[in-house]
């Protein structure tokens, strides 16, 4: 069957279910970029309300960490970064407004690309910015440990890297939160697989059920979340088996814990959340950013009108900004959610209804 | 001096570098370009025009890695400012050449370069009539950096990003996202083989074929080079107060590319082209003109894509395949890869 077709049907049992008022959040940031690209909420009843979560690393980059990251590119270190993260705003301006200045910003398609960066330049420091989930995570691991094994001396890492499960306990235990579903990221629950949500269904009761990212991927999502829903049995479905599995991907699992261990981390918008970051094992101390640079403590930053922080929570819809579209666009944003691409007020923006 | 020996380099004017830059224009790059010699230059070229207006454009080039499946910086140089004429549909006929060249471009490099500009304004029958040639201190460019400025001869009809009417279908001459997938795939640092080829082509016979189909039904042409399609028609409802729907389903997109700008997170409707354009046409001309464009080398994929409508005004309408619909935004500046 088409995927025009296959589309049409799954909206018609959709619709057929008479699904009852119910708020899913969908955690990923590429997900709110599909549904808004698809458009799949025509698609869907009006009682089906989507809201966005925190799943885009470059929007719940905390302030501290982009004042941080400014000041070590102004001190002469090439930051090797994934693009997303070059036009974020903050305290000390964005890392675009510092390579302006002179400081030497270097975007990667892949962080092993750093380490080519540390041996072309042995006269420089290469500082790899390590922002991303779970997702990221294992190749980042990849590329330290490889530093670690050439003993590189001009290479660190400034880690800012966040886990996806702590943050969803979070908005749970949140007593304002009202979501009764989340849409699960397809990208992470690939490494960390179905097993790593089954708390969320458990003990807070709520139906998830991981997606991929085409139309049909998500339409089948909500349907089997309505299923949950009005048969008030919560569990973890998995409607994108041909890439995720229920353990996740082991191999890269164990990267990730050679190299890094838990940490409490700072979230933009959730604020700090106990062992939700993470941070470099003790062996890989002397690579860390952190150790080699001397910076000043974090400015106070105002964003103005910005309500990204509620955003990221699925407390406000981009559109309830009072800047959104007006003051705050793609090509001058205030707040991080209209800078990436996986930010929801930019999918929300590019991709709006006429 | 040997300006044949392939490790030279280019050195600041200067010294001995200066006179090697002085023989490499003399001896290779003026015949290349189908010059005269140095002696017999002018400060100023007199040209011979015919007609009764004169289409005038200019435009710079930088491009990174210089040379890239399907063109390279010269032959690209070359295409855009002929393409911007023929937007008007004016006959290109002569070129300015303007080249800022960073100390230590190899030497074949630039011959390579000006051999490819050389062959372009030959295959388009466009002369270039003046140039400059200053070398830049190492970091004050990025390898080269090559401006051209264009004059053409305007028929009877010119073309207007002004004229696009409620009603005139939207015409594509082929598939989008080419030039700027082409390039993105065979920067080194991507290190993703493809076998996508950046579509840079001279659209000036093509144009005319069109006008030759469609006369002044024809309103409005855009050549598609940086922002996309995206860029392209948006500039074009906000210039003629008139609204565009789209038809993603009609859209036409090389798999390779849509599959490269996914993995990308960018949009094929916003990577640019080099040989691509989008056209305006009344109703009653479009099918003559797609017919046209189809029999056309560059044209043989082209599609209609859409339709002018008079509400709402400045925007761009994409109805997906899947029967929803949503804006087509005007792209906002850099294209950055995204995390995950």
């Amino acid at each position: 069957m088409s995927t025009i077709a296959r589309c049409r049907e799954l909206a018609a049992t959709i619709a057929a279910a008479k699904p009852p008022p119910m708020t899913i959040m969908e955690v990923c940031g590429t997900h709110s970029h599909a549904i808004a690209r698809y458009g799949l909420k025509q698609l869907l009843p009006e009682q089906v309300r989507f809201v966005s979560g925190p799943g885009c690393p470059v929007c719940v980059t905390a302030d501290g960490d982009l004042d941080a990251i400014v000041q070590i590119a102004a001190q002469g270190a090439i930051i090797a970064t994934f693009g997303d993260m070059v036009r974020v705003p903050g305290p000390r301006g964005s890392l675009a407004e510092a390579r302006a200045a002179g400081a030497d910003i270097r975007v990667l398609y892949s962080p092993l690309q750093s380490l080519q960066l540390a041996r072309e330049n042995p006269a420089r420091q290469v500082v790899l910015l390590g922002i991303g989930f779970e997702t990221t995570v294992p190749s980042i691991a990849v590329t330290v440990s490889e530093a670690a094994r050439r003993d590189l001396d001009n290479f660190s890492i400034y880690c800012a890297h966040k886990l996806v499960p702590p943050a969803l306990k979070a908005l749970v235990e949140d007593p304002e939160a009202q979501i009764d579903a989340f849409l699960c990221p397809g990208h992470v629950s690939t490494i960390i697989g179905v097993a790593a949500y089954e708390f969320l269904a458990a003990d807070y009761g709520i139906a998830c059920a991981i997606g991929g990212f085409g139309p049909t991927d998500i339409l089948e999502a909500v349907r089997a979340l309505i299923e949950q829903i009005k048969g008030a049995a919560p569990c973890v479905q998995n409607c994108y088996t041909r890439a995720v599995d229920y353990e996740g991907n082991t191999l890269a699992q164990s990267q990730l814990a050679g190299v890094f261990g838990p940490t409490d981390a700072e979230w933009r918008g959730l604020g700090a959340i106990p062992a939700s970051g993470l941070r470099l094992r003790d062996e890989y101390s002397h690579l860390d950013a952190r150790n080699r640079y001397e910076l000043e403590p974090p400015i106070p930053y105002d964003p103005g009108p910005c309500i990204c922080g509620d955003v990221l929570q699925g407390k406000a819809l981009p559109a309830e900004c009072p800047a959104f579209g007006t003051r705050c666009t793609p090509a001058s944003p205030i707040g991080p959610c209209m800078v990436s691409s996986e930010g929801s007020c930019a999918a929300m923006f590019k991709y709006r209804e006429t | 001096m040997d300006i044949s020996d392939s490790s030279q380099k280019v050195a600041l004017g200067h010294g001995s570098g200066g006179a090697m830059m002085q023989q490499f224009i003399t001896e290779q790059l003026l015949p290349a370009l189908g010059g005269q010699s140095a002696e017999g230059l002018e400060d100023a070229a007199t040209l011979s025009i015919s007609a009764a207006d004169i289409a005038f454009t200019t435009d710079s080039f930088t491009v990174q890695p210089l040379f890239f499946p399907g063109g390279d910086i010269g032959s690209l140089a070359v295409h855009g400012t002929v393409n911007d004429l023929a937007m008007r549909g004016a006959t290109p006929r002569y070129l300015s050449l303007g080249l800022i060249i960073e100390e230590g471009l190899p030497l074949d490099t630039l011959r390579r370069i000006v051999q490819s500009i050389g062959q372009a304004a030959r295959d388009c029958d466009v002369i270039i009539a003046c140039g400059d040639t200053k070398v830049v201190g190492r970091g004050a460019a990025d390898a080269i950096f090559i401006n051209t400025s264009g004059i053409g001869e305007c028929g009877d009809h010119i073309p207007s990003v002004t004229a696009a009417t409620p009603g005139d279908r939207v015409l594509v001459n082929g598939t989008l996202g080419d030039h700027g997938v082409a390039v993105m795939m065979a920067r080194e640092d991507l290190q993703i083989s493809s076998a996508v080829e950046s579509d840079t082509a001279p659209l000036h016979t093509l144009v005319g074929a069109m006008l030759e189909a469609g006369g002044e039904a024809v309103h409005t042409l855009r050549d598609l080079t940086r922002g996309g399609l995206a860029a392209g028609v948006n500039e074009i409802v906000a210039a003629s107060g008139v609204g565009i729907t789209l038809e993603a389903a009609t859209i036409p997109v090389r798999p390779e590319v849509g599959g490269a700008c996914e993995v990308l997170g960018l949009s094929p409707y916003a990577v640019a082209n080099e040989g691509k354009l989008v056209a305006m046409v009344a109703p009653e001309a479009a099918e003559k003109v797609l017919a046209a464009m189809r029999a056309h080398p560059l044209g043989r994929n082209a599609c209609i894509i859409g339709e002018v409508a008079a509400e709402p005004v400045a925007t761009v309408r994409l109805h997906t395949p899947i029967g929803t619909t949503r804006i087509l935004e005007l792209p906002a500046g850099e294209l950055l890869p995204r995390i995950c």
